[in-house]
């Protein structure tokens, strides 16, 4: 760098020579290079990796051929690729949550619990840049564990059940390549509805300098939300809570494929977003960091 | 040959010409939520090049002030302009050029020295990625890591951390520095290695801006002093101006100490104390031999006669009404 002055005159009346900014993606791969160091993010991944593998032996195990299940395990000795539409309906409720309260609790909290926060922003890293920094880590995050799920879920599938034309719920085959096509609509659907709910975590991390605290928050509203949903009385509630919308993407594994439920879920996913992020915004910008 | 000179036409026209200062603040003002008031009303005034103490006991806003400096902090009330631009609305313009060290150095402690630098270095947005490997190893040299580069931090002793910590605030090129009680913590030897750097730093023309609750800790490298003192800067100036405030006394030790308090008045010296067997006076611009002289024509049987400049501390006893914490 040609920046170097030391003794150009850094007065009032003189401009400071200007270091060219760069576009800014640096700490973004640092942050997501972090985030999969971490030994316990690692441990997360195999453990999720492992519930579509308990699945599909015990499919295995306990269906001899001959008797048949229905629904979605019904289906897995058909077709390996229903131990990754199984598995995801499986950890959607709450290990995925949980995945994500773990490592969004941390983001904002646990650079100010470590004391770096104020480092970082006196780098400058800017609050807003910061922010939507750690915001897309976390993007990759979600994404990232329900893919390891579908992933793992495929492996296992296609080892023990038969590959080939899938035959959907509603009876009509699709090819395997229009199924995992289809897998892969269910892993966003499922990414968008966990971004939702690590956006309101992430909100929740700039309140507290303690990340166990940010942590055990964000993982207790996602549990409170799946209690209200599932509390009869509490219907009228329904409609606001995200969790409400986490399994609805029913309609993908049936022909003709409608978007209505997705995009429903979707939208709600996209207002959580945004609201909260909003929100994180709004008090991270204006807090004084002490820590 | 021709000295192309300004006329003193010319000269009288413009204002007298000062340093240009690098941390202006004015009215600057913290109380935090709760109502308590951590800074009140302080107007810093830090010239380019200098090594500014910013001196006061534990809990007097010293790192308050810091913060609100680098923008972590927002003040209740008052401006701040550091190195030309405004704070906190113009920081990401200025900070590029200050590195800091803010109530003791804090890093992941799980990475390695040499990839805490790294991610430093990444987030900030004037650092080319193509250099960064470069910077971070010349930075970790600089305070003699290189050894212990690749090791985590969390096996870092405490003066590596410190070391660390200034390592990551000249990763860049600065035009000042802030650091905030950079010796807390250190032994000896590593409060002077941080002196010398302070003092290496200053030669290569950065200004430095640091805090200290021990006087003795700061006062060979400064240049300016301000003080603190819950919360109100008290004194504020060069080491210069502190020098011709000191009163230079005159201590006579004789058992006539009543005649010597005498002659001393009849010189016409002021601040006049005596004590059995000691009396003692400002000497002011009279020459200590005219002192003497005066004693021995009076009569007074000196034993012993001395000229006194109080030590620093004593100043600041004075100025503070408490000393400094001497445990540190
Ligand atoms: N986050 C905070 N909330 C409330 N009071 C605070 C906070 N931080 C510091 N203070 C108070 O402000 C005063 C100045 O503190 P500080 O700036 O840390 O002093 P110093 O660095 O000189 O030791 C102290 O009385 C301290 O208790
Ligand atoms: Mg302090």
């Amino acid at each position: 760098m040609s920046a170097a002055e030391p003794e150009a005159v850094a007065g009032p009346s003189e401009r400071l020579p200007v270091r060219r900014p760069a576009l800014g993606g640096r700490l973004l791969g640092n942050e997501i290079r972090l985030l999969m160091r971490r030994r316990r993010n690692q441990l997360i991944l195999v453990a999720l990796a492992a519930i579509p593998v308990i699945i599909g032996v015990a499919v295995k195990a306990t269906t001899n051929s001959g008797s048949s299940a229905d629904g979605l395990i019904g289906s897995i000795t058909n077709n390996g690729i229903f131990v990754s539409f199984t598995a995801l309906v499986v950890v959607i409720p709450i290990f995925l949550p949980m995945a994500v309260s773990v490592v969004v609790g941390e983001t904002i909290a646990g650079e100010a619990g470590a004391g770096t926060l104020r480092y970082l922003l006196a780098v400058p890293v800017g609050r807003t840049r910061l922010l939507v920094i750690k915001f897309l880590a976390v993007a990759f995050w979600c994404l990232l564990i329900a893919t390891t799920v579908a992933v793992a879920g495929l492996v296992i599938g296609f080892a023990l059940f038969p590959a080939g034309d899938v035959t959907l719920l509603s009876g009509t085959q699709t090819t395997l390549l229009g199924g995992l096509g289809r897998l892969l609509l269910v892993v966003g659907y499922a990414g968008l509805m966990m971004l939702a709910l690590a956006t309101a975590g992430l909100f929740i991390s700039t309140l507290t300098e303690v990340p166990l605290a940010a942590m055990a928050a964000s993982l207790g509203v996602a549990i409170a939300m799946q209690v209200l949903v599932a509390v009869p009385q509490l219907h009228a509630l329904r409609p606001w809570l995200i969790s409400n919308y986490f399994l609805d993407f029913g309609d993908v594994l049936r022909d003709p494929l409608l978007f209505g439920g997705l995009t429903h879920g979707a939208l709600a996913a996209v207002a959580y977003i945004a609201i909260f992020f909003s929100l994180a915004w709004a008090r991270f910008t204006s807090k004084d960091i002490t820590s | 040959m021709t000295l192309s000179v300004p006329t003193s036409g010319a000269r009288s026209a413009a204002p007298v010409p000062t340093d240009p200062l690098v941390i202006e603040t004015a009215g600057l003002t913290k109380r935090f939520r709760g109502g308590q008031i951590a800074v009140n009303r302080i107007d810093l005034a830090v010239p380019k090049g200098a090594v500014y103490g910013f001196l006061g006991p534990n809990g007097s806003g010293k790192t308050t002030t810091i913060r609100m400096l680098l923008g972590l902090v927002f003040a209740t009330e008052g401006t701040i302009s550091m190195l030309g631009r405004k704070i906190p609305a113009e920081a990401g313009r200025a900070l590029p050029w200050v590195g800091s060290l803010v109530e003791g150095p804090a890093f992941h402690p799980y990475l390695s020295g040499r990839v805490n630098l790294a991610r430093l270095d990444a987030a900030d947005l004037t650092a080319s990625r193509r250099n960064s490997s470069v910077r971070v190893d010349r930075a970790l040299e600089r305070v003699g890591l290189s050894a212990a580069a690749g090791k985590r931090y969390r096996n870092y002793s405490l003066g590596m951390r410190q070391r660390l910590g200034i390592a990551a605030a000249l990763l860049q090129p600065r035009k000042l520095l802030i650091l905030d009680e950079p010796t807390n913590g250190l032994d000896p030897q590593g409060t002077r290695e941080v002196r010398h750097l302070v003092g290496e730093l200053s030669r290569d023309g950065i200004t430095v801006f640091v805090s200290s609750h021990l006087l003795s800790e700061v006062e060979q490298v400064c240049t300016h002093v301000g003080v603190m003192r819950t919360g109100s800067l008290v004194w504020q100036g060069s080491m210069a101006d502190l020098g011709s405030q000191q009163k230079v006394r005159v201590v006579v030790e004789t058992a006539d100490s009543a005649a010597a308090k005498g002659v001393l008045a009849d010189l016409g010296l002021a601040d006049i104390a005596e004590e059995s067997g000691v009396a003692s006076a400002v000497l002011g611009s009279r020459p200590p031999e005219q002192v003497v002289a005066a004693l021995v024509a009076g009569g007074v049987r000196v034993r012993g006669f001395a000229v006194a400049k109080p030590n620093l501390e004593d100043i600041f006893v004075q100025l503070t009404g408490e000393g400094f914490d001497v445990s540190g």
